[in-house]
């Protein structure tokens, strides 16, 4: 029997269920007499409705209501009503609150219908006339009005150290440089849905597409008003989500809305270009001013941020923390400015804040590098930094030279040569880049609960949600390798909002947060086995404690002496066994806050630029991670596998465009906001650097979520540079811009 | 809450709803005879009429292939397919693909691999990669990544599907 499940790669537990089409996502739950929801989106970008004429929809047959601002029930409208553990500073959106139009496709009604097909047709006969106001969406024009908002959404901006200015005026090397990206969308493949089935008594079961089902539990009971235990969410099974679930999304309310006045269930689905009319990742400029000396040496960092948010709510991120983290520099100076355009408020998407800042921090660097003649890798060396200097504190751990040091050589980085145009093959530029990165290795509150039945199977559960991320597989293995049971044995349940408390699902802190829950309440559940092993007579383990035993295959044994052990089914029955049933609420260590806590991540990458069309391939990369205890390779490659891929996306393809003159995304669907397809992507290879951390959490995972996106597009950036000799500073590199 | 306006009373331009039209498919193997509307995609007959959610709804314009199913042994993008304009067809969907249990070889490849994440693009991918063995085009690793570029995965699981493509693909070669 295998015992020891953390660190094997298991098959993801719900793989049978991916793969047969049984697992059920959101809008895939049926009910009887369901009906059907279709947003109609508003199509200006900011005034107010004049009218609302839903006359010809409610003439079809079928047709149940058309929902608008006119007919909504009186609710609670207070913003508290509508904030969520996610939401920024400010004033939440309220679906059908007013008459007012504050972005381009708001939601302004929802016609609900017998069937999907006559909900759509339906929504396309509401009229609905307009009064437009100016509006702000262009993102240049106002970055003159920028602002330091009254609160941030998290920290602050760290507060300057040493003297920069003076640093800066007096190094021998400087460079001045601005980097930008566009808005980009998460665009998970499930599009945002909730069905609300509404049962005997008006009692709402409601699966929802998100990231938190207490989160949505939580929103839906303050902005209906309603006792928490009458709303229950259930989300088994997301079809990606990468920061968009982390607010309840407005099908949501609609959803909900609809069935409490019908009395019926109901099922929302937005459309895939109604995907761009909520959150995105912020456009965001980035100004540097760096000094070295002539040999190399960081002398003066200076970052200032711009980034977008919305005109009610102060959306931001940390973009400006990674010099801090990821140099060691004596004098450096951050800001952080907000640029409020009448657009839907920006949303954390996969490591804001990281593939923001890191992008145009490694850029800026290796444009600095290159200004003192020295290799990129061998100038992070130099220049490596060994304490958090944004809060004067070491890390809990940092195999970042290891990450360097096996990711060039896998790589070949020492072939490289060092002039940009200067490698070649046929009509093909050829450029090797490299970028480094870290992210926060954050453990969160949480709670778990763990049921030993009779037949000697285990149930472990908490309400967290499985996006793709593994959640399933790695807390059935770390419940499994606490009690030495095999994978069979044990069920983890999420995506229950009656489930035990669980952080949302997100910033890379879930297997830290959940797992070390999970594997205290498998401990609970342990002492009890062996209070209840010590009570057999002639027990073995009579005399020990709980530090003194392992348990593997099955059995508790004695840890000095592994042949000395009980079985676990011989406690179970022995008789009288009516099964343990344990509930633990773990807080993070106290102690965590002392050290500076990240992941880290060296990136290589090789890029083929055709020097006639511009075109450019990126043809291998390679990725190595020092991201703490590796609890399942394979899917633990799989996060890094795909965080490359939307470096890959987010360097060559992601722009969500903005149309100034109707304040509107132009290119709102999935042919023309490119996401990387199969052909797009080449040879991947991913490294895991091992690194052993017992202060970051009790399990030492550091979470691989985010790690995997945030070097990459530097990296690549800084290839091709180094194939063309070119720099593009604003993203997405493509072709007509490398030419 | 204003009451729903009364159809004797209101003005009679009714939209035109479309009579349904009765059709005949087999599916998984199961002959259906439906009474369908001439617009219901056959994506939506399949998810909303018939409760088969296995195949997925990503777009609805023939933009990412998670809807991708086998019409007759070819895959076509199911969203783009009216359901009466395959009146006597043989659908299979991935509710179809396992025979009593057990998984077909690119299922289990699948997981196998794990060649996905969340899993929602994951009907569509097998059953494209299905397709492809059947139509023999694909010959190198380039030709491979082309024809699955169809099926857009947000996951970005594209090294490890390509790893599935490849052995299904030496997998019929040796039949
Ligand atoms: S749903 Fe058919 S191609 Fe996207
Ligand atoms: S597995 Fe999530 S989109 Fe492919």
């Amino acid at each position: 029997m295998i015992t020891n499940q953390i660190g094997k790669p298991a098959n993801r537990v719900d793989g049978r269920a991916k793969v047969t089409g049984e697992a059920k996502y959101a809008a895939e739950f049926s009910a009887p007499d369901l009906t059907y929801g279709f947003v109609v989106s508003s199509a200006i970008a900011k005034g107010r409705i004049k009218s609302i004429d839903a006359s010809q929809a409610l003439q079809l047959d079928g047709v149940l209501q058309v929902f608008t601002h006119e007919n909504r029930p009186g609710y609670i409208w207070g913003d508290k009503n509508y904030q969520d553990k996610d939401s920024p500073p400010g004033s939440p959106f309220r679906p059908l609150y007013d008459n007012e139009v504050q972005f381009s496709m708001q939601p302004i009604a929802l016609v609900v219908a017998d069937t999907f097909e006559l909900a759509r047709y339906a929504a396309s006969l509401v009229k609905v006339e307009y009064v437009t106001q100016e509006f702000d969406t262009d993102f240049e024009a106002n970055i003159g009005k920028a602002y330091v908002p009254e609160q941030y959404k998290s920290n602050p901006p760290p507060e300057p150290w040493g003297n920069p200015d003076e640093a800066l005026a007096s190094a021998a090397v400087k460079i001045e440089t601005e980097y930008a990206h566009p808005s980009e969308h998460h665009n998970p493949m499930e599009m945002h849905a909730s069905t609300v089935v509404w049962g005997d008594g008006g009692k709402m079961t409601i699966y929802d597409k998100v990231q938190g089902v207490q989160n949505s539990q939580q929103y839906i009971a303050k902005a209906f008003a309603l006792p928490m235990e009458e709303v229950h969410v259930i989300s088994p099974f997301v079809g990606g989500a990468f920061g968009s679930g982390l607010r309840p999304q407005y099908q949501l309310f609609l959803a909900v809305l609809a069935a409490r006045e019908l009395k019926r269930s109901v099922r929302v689905v937005l459309t895939r270009q109604q995907m761009f009319s909520f959150g995105h990742r912020p456009k965001t400029v980035q100004r540097f001013a760096l000094g070295a000396s002539t040999d190399g040496k960081l002398e003066a960092v200076m970052h200032d941020a711009f980034a977008e948010t919305s005109k009610f709510e102060d959306y931001s991120e940390n973009v400006v923390i990674w010099p801090g983290v990821l140099y060691h520099c004596d004098n450096v100076k951050v800001s952080h400015k907000l640029v409020a355009l009448d657009v839907y408020t920006p949303l954390d998407m996969r490591a804001p804040g990281g593939a923001t800042g890191i992008y145009a921090l490694e850029c800026a660097m290796d444009e600095l590098a290159y200004k003192v003649g020295m290799d990129p890798l061998e100038f992070r060396l130099k220049n490596y930094s060994e304490r958090d200097q944004n809060e004067d504190k070491p890390f809990s751990s940092k195999e970042l030279r290891e990450c360097y040091r096996q990711g060039a050589e896998k790589f070949g980085w020492n072939k490289r040569s060092k002039e940009p145009r200067s490698m070649r093959e046929g009509h093909n530029l050829i450029g090797w880049g490299m970028a480094h990165g870290a992210w926060e290795a954050t453990q969160k509150p949480a709670a778990a609960k763990a049921v030993l039945s009779a037949d000697g199977k285990l149930t472990v559960s908490c309400a967290t949600a499985d996006i793709g991320t593994g959640t399933y597989t790695v807390m059935t293995q770390i419940a499994a390798d606490t009690l030495g049971m095999p994978l069979e044995d044990v069920t983890f349940k999420l995506g229950d909002s009656s489930l035990p408390m669980s952080p949302l699902e997100g910033g890379s802190w879930t297997v830290s947060s959940v797992g070390s829950a999970v594997k205290a309440v498998c401990d609970k559940v342990g002492e009890k086995l062996l209070k209840l092993a010590q009570q057999m007579p002639g027990s073995p383990l009579a005399s020990v404690t709980f530090k003194d035993i392992i348990f593997a295959d099955g059995q508790i044994k004695l840890k000095n002496n592994p042949a000395q052990g009980v079985a676990v089914t011989d406690i179970i029955n022995q008789g009288g066994f009516e099964g343990i049933e344990e509930d633990v609420s773990n807080e993070p260590d106290k102690g965590q806050s002392n050290y500076g806590r990240y992941a880290h991540s060296a990136v290589f990458v090789e890029v083929k630029v055709d020097e006639d069309l511009g075109t450019v391939k990126v043809t291998r990369v390679v990725s190595a991670i020092a991201g703490g205890r590796i609890m399942n390779p394979k899917t633990a490659k799989s996060q890094i596998l795909g965080g490359v891929v939307w470096g890959i996306g987010m360097a060559m393809e992601e722009e969500t465009v903005m149309d100034n003159n109707l304040g509107r995304f132009m290119n709102h669907d999935l042919d023309k906001y490119h996401v990387p397809v199969n052909a797009d992507v080449h040879d991947i290879d991913v490294i895991f650097v091992e690194e052993n951390d017992d202060i970051v959490n009790p399990i030492g995972a550091k979470g691989l979520g985010e790690i995997g996106i945030v070097s990459v597009a530097p990296a690549i950036a800084n290839a091709v540079f180094h194939a063309t000799g070119k720099r593009v500073r604003d993203l997405p590199i493509t072709l007509d811009k490398a030419m | 809450m204003k009451d729903k306006p009364q159809n004797e009373t209101a003005e009679k331009h009714t939209p035109f709803l479309p009579p349904k039209n009765t059709i005949t498919l087999t599916i998984n193997g199961v002959e259906h005879r439906l009474e369908v509307a001439p617009w219901t995609s056959l994506l939506d007959l399949l998810r909303e009429h018939l409760d088969l959610t296995g195949t997925k709804k990503g777009c609805d314009h023939g933009q990412c292939g998670a809807c991708t199913v086998l019409l007759n042994g070819k895959r076509i993008n199911s969203c783009l397919t009216l359901a009466v304009m395959k009146d006597g067809s043989e659908v299979t969907t991935i509710e179809g693909l396992a025979k009593d249990g057990e998984l077909h070889p690119v299922q289990q490849a699948f997981i196998d691999h794990d060649a996905f994440q969340c899993g929602y693009c994951t009907p569509g991918q097998i059953c494209s990669t299905i397709g492809l063995v059947n139509e023999g085009k694909a010959k190198t690793l380039d030709d491979i990544r082309d024809l699955m570029s169809g099926n857009i995965c947000r996951c970005g699981a594209y090294n490890n599907i390509v790893k599935v493509v490849q052995e299904a693909l030496e997998r019929s070669q040796a039949q």
